[in-house]
């Protein structure tokens, strides 16, 4: 054992009082900490999460708005490290400003909500893409359109291929209501929560 | 969201991971610094204090930085500004409420480590920390406090070897 192995024991046995991870501080100052960033205006993303009837949601928000709604099975910390690059890594786990859309979010899945009210910030979405959310936003609560037909309102017809690309990469879904896009023939087409989600959601959104 | 995200995973260079990931990575270590440097008390104002300027700057950070080395070095400017603030008002600061005992050791931390670690001069007390607690090296903790990476060796010596000492008279005093 060298000098300083033995002095690292020494001291590690001298801080023995002083706990590695104090998990209740931790706890405390997490939460001091984001309320802190959110009032000094660096708090440029706050997430939380929701169980809900389609698994554990990610739930994201800029100053602006709800910005990213995500499930499980696109992977959490994955989604989370995707808007540090793409807008900011100033992010914090803050459940304050989510929990608007959370409480919006619980109302839906007891049937007792037909519409989202929260402010939302499309940043993430561009372009044509973007437009097809905008009329997207319009299919109301229980019924569906295909992929044409929304192509069509978005003022191009032929490109129904691309709105499925709109609905595949809709950072927003359940509040815009990708699910309720479906195929031509009436079936039900693919979601990124998986389409077990989107009969789910159809299912219910019928019975309210 | 994918074709335009298909950057490289985990690859992702610091100043780009979460601000969340470096709380929840360094939070720990960076409060048992705090704690040692300026007691219970202070050590959680000193803590919020680091991680608030730490994530105001942290989208700056080079990607090479060492991000422990770059958090100390902010708990350090803060704690300084902690013990003149203590020295300009000793009596506000004696009248803050303790924080709840967290570590549920009687007789642990609140009192024994504590009161050790305060004999010690103040710089001596952060090298110390900076080296023991926080794992840096000797040259790193000379570019935060000043002088020689040999000084600070000589110091955190001379910390230890007193800590080592009250605890060994407190060994020998009265049975606990």
């Amino acid at each position: 054992m060298t000098t300083q192995d033995f002095d690292r024991a020494d001291a590690n046995n001298l801080f023995a009082a002083l706990p590695e991870v104090d998990a209740v501080a931790q706890g405390r100052l997490h939460d001091r900490l984001a309320a802190a960033a959110s009032d000094d205006g660096i708090l440029d993303i706050a997430y939380r999460t929701l169980d809900s009837p389609v698994g554990s949601l990610l739930l994201a928000a800029t100053e602006r708005g709800l910005v990213r709604v995500a499930f499980a099975c696109e992977d959490h910390d994955r989604i989370l490290e995707q808007l540090a690059v793409r807008l900011s890594p100033r992010l914090l786990r803050a459940p304050a400003r989510l929990d608007p859309v959370a409480r919006e979010l619980d109302e839906y899945f007891a049937g007792h909500r037909t519409q989202f009210e929260v402010p939302l910030d499309f940043q993430l979405s561009r372009g044509f893409r973007r437009t097809v959310l905008f009329h997207m936003n319009q299919i109301g609560y229980g019924q569906t359109k295909s992929y044409a037909a929304l192509a069509a309102a978005a003022g191009n017809p032929k490109a129904a291929r691309a709105v499925g690309s709109a609905c595949a990469t809709n950072p927003l879904p359940l509040i815009v209501p990708c699910h309720r896009v479906v195929r031509n023939d009436g079936t039900i087409g693919q979601y990124g929560g998986g389409t077990e989600a989107k009969k789910l959601l159809l299912a219910m959104e019928r019975r309210t | 969201m994918t074709s335009h995200l298909a950057r490289p995973e985990r690859l992702l260079s610091m100043g780009q991971q979460p601000f969340e990931a470096i709380v929840a990575r360094y939070g720990p270590v960076v409060l048992r610094v705090c704690r040692a440097v300026l007691g219970p008390t202070a050590a959680e104002d000193a803590w919020s204090e680091t991680f608030l300027s730490a994530m105001q700057a942290y989208p700056d950070l080079r990607p090479e930085s060492n991000v422990e080395a770059w958090l100390v070095t902010i708990a350090h400017r803060k704690a300084i500004d902690a013990v003149r603030a203590e020295a300009r008002h000793p009596i506000t600061m004696e009248a803050l409420p303790e924080p709840p005992a967290s570590d549920g050791v009687p007789g642990g931390w609140g009192s024994d480590l504590w009161a050790a670690l305060s004999t010690l001069p103040f710089k001596q007390r952060e090298t110390v920390a900076y080296h023991y607690l926080a794992g840096l090296r000797y040259a790193d903790i000379a570019s935060i406090l000043g002088g020689s990476p040999d000084a600070a060796r000589r110091a955190a010596a001379d910390g230890i070897a007193a800590l080592r000492k009250i605890y060994t008279d407190l060994d020998e005093g009265a049975p606990r």
